[in-house]
């Protein structure tokens, strides 16, 4: 009886289809070929427009121009971006650590949950630009914190935002079901709640990567401790070493997409049910 | 044995209020151990009210109302029955092994136990060699029957259903309806299901209960004698004959006053010659 059924389910026309590791790498060369020829063609567009003598170098350097100042300051974009990259890195936990938790918090009480919207939609219009430089006159001009609180501020909102709307979505069925095994409080929430919310969490988590080291260049064009990115492009620019700025904002750049990348790559190490779709 | 008894069951929603909905009134029913009894009825009739009354996930207002012979509330705390709804539900960050074995983990079973008791269901559903694939990888019939197994996890007495087959497509529909036969006699499950299409119901049941809107009631119950179902059940006169009776009290059309098992049999026969 048993095999009979197996073969039918088997001959499911609608089975799954079964992704091997080849087919699968080959996707990603073909999802990264396209913006990689993109990338250089417009890189070389760039390049030629500028040697053509369309664009002023001191408005647009070329290509080449950049390149040439960031290697020459490799080691200084080295040093900056890991003074940067750690701002960003500490401010992004901790608003992500406050953006889930305030998100549990107000999703498990309903009035906080009708409070909590407005006031994190403030807080998330306040300006960085007006923030950062009250912030570092609060602090000491070799503190790094105020850098860090303007990050944590400007990543608390999308985590926060997205975590809160992914505890809330619950499947209906799911919630009977789980009354059905007699299952509530803790136990719904650990099964249930959680695990619903991951890719909502790091949906607001990927947005936040690339905001958490934008906030961290800017903060710094505003005082405080001056060993970021952000304060070798305000120097560089003025001076009007614009290929050594340009260069910066390259790293900058970079600095960005890591970040994003990892958190990309958390995502599908801790959503593995979303990647065998 | 008896599996479920209700006695004089009523819901109303909203008491007291300008929106007010009297759901369900005086429902009595028995259904005995490995019994298949259905529900049927068009919309708002109650059946899938009366069916989450014996769950427990709703209280009745009136009546009494028990499950395996304790209350409906100790009945649920003690998972005495199994569960399946119109859409699987299947938790989609879980495998389909680790799906299964979700109510047995809040059980508090052993690794071990649970693995095996969930591995031994999915080889009656036919899904033995899907243990380690998500949710996601599977067809809406595939997620059904993951979904049938997690019902049947547990060894209930008693397995609830509410249009478990609804969204599936015909083909997909009749092999599960004969899956789900062989594994309640398998298991001897008594089982109370919900659908509202007539010939589902009556290949499946012993006892079809039809049921009535505004107020929801029970206004007949229909007593199906078929034997052993197969291929050939759903071509044959009796089954036929069990339509066309269950199709008259849908419509209200008086229908022959018992419902004892003899009197249906002469009852198809009369229509059968008609």
């Amino acid at each position: 009886m048993t095999a009979a059924v197996d073969k039918i389910a088997a001959a499911d026309p609608t089975a799954p289809v079964v992704v091997g590791r080849q087919r699968r790498s080959r996707g990603f060369l073909r999802g990264l070929l396209p913006p990689l020829i993109v990338g250089i063609g417009g890189l070389a567009l760039w390049e030629l427009i500028v040697k053509a003598g369309r664009i002023a170098p001191f408005i647009l350097p070329a290509p080449s121009a950049i390149w040439e100042q960031f290697w020459l300051s490799r080691s200084v974009i080295w040093q900056t971006g890991l003074a940067t990259g750690a701002n960003a890195f500490v401010g992004l936990i901790a608003g992500a650590v406050v953006g889930i938790l305030g998100a549990m918090a107000a999703s498990r009480f309903r009035l906080l949950g009708e409070v909590s919207i407005p006031v994190a939609a403030a807080l998330n219009a306040l300006p960085i630009i007006a923030l950062a430089p009250i912030l570092n006159n609060m602090f000491d001009s070799t503190s790094s914190i105020p850098r860090r609180v303007v990050v944590s501020i400007v990543v608390f909102f999308p985590v926060f935002i997205n975590t809160l709307r992914g505890l809330r979505e619950v499947n209906p069925t799911h919630r009977e079901l789980m009354d059905s095994y007699a299952a509530g409080g803790w136990t719904f929430t650990r099964l249930v709640r959680l695990p619903g919310a991951l890719p909502f969490v790091f949906t607001g988590l990927r947005q936040a990567s690339s905001l958490a080291v934008i906030a961290a260049v800017v903060a710094e064009y505003f005082g405080g401790l001056q060993d970021g990115l952000g304060s070798r492009i305000t120097s560089a620019a003025s001076n009007t070493a614009y290929p050594r700025a340009w260069a910066f904002v390259v790293g900058a750049c970079v600095l960005g997409l890591v970040f994003y990348a990892v958190s990309l790559g958390l995502e599908r190490l801790a959503t593995p049910w979303r990647r065998s779709r | 044995m008896t599996a479920v008894a209700l006695s004089g069951v009523g819901k109303v929603f909203n008491a007291g209020r300008a929106d007010q909905v009297v759901a369900l009134t005086g429902v009595d029913l028995t259904v005995d151990s490995g019994q298949f009894v259905s529900l049927i009825g068009p919309s708002g009739c109650g059946k899938s009210t009366l069916l989450r009354l014996v769950a427990d996930l709703i209280q009745p207002t009136s009546g009494t109302l028990t499950v395996a012979g304790k209350p409906a509330r100790k009945a649920r705390l003690d998972q005495e029955y199994g569960i399946a709804f119109q859409q699987a539900g299947l938790f989609e960050w879980r495998t389909v092994l680790r799906n299964v074995e979700l109510p047995l983990e809040l059980r508090g079973t052993g690794r071990r136990e649970r693995k095996r008791r969930a591995e031994e269901m999915l080889e009656l559903v036919g899904l033995a060699d899907f243990t380690g694939h998500y949710p996601a990888q599977l067809s809406g019939g595939m997620q059904q029957r993951v979904a049938i197994a997690r019902a049947l996890a547990v060894h209930p007495l008693l397995l609830l259903m509410d249009e478990p087959f609804g969204a599936l497509d015909e083909m997909t529909r009749e092999r599960l309806q004969d899956e789900l036969l062989r594994i309640c006699a398998q298991t001897g499950t008594s089982t109370i299901f919900v659908t509202h299409s007539i010939p589902e119901a009556v290949y499946l049941s012993d006892r079809v209960v039809v049921m009535s809107p505004r107020p929801g009631r029970i206004t007949d119950v229909i007593e199906i004698d078929l034997g052993p179902r197969s291929e050939a059940t759903r071509q044959s006169a009796g089954f036929f004959a069990g339509i066309t009776k269950v199709r008259r009290a849908l419509r209200g059309t008086p229908a022959p006053t018992s419902s004892s098992p003899s009197a249906s049999s002469s009852a198809s026969a009369e229509v059968t010659a008609s």
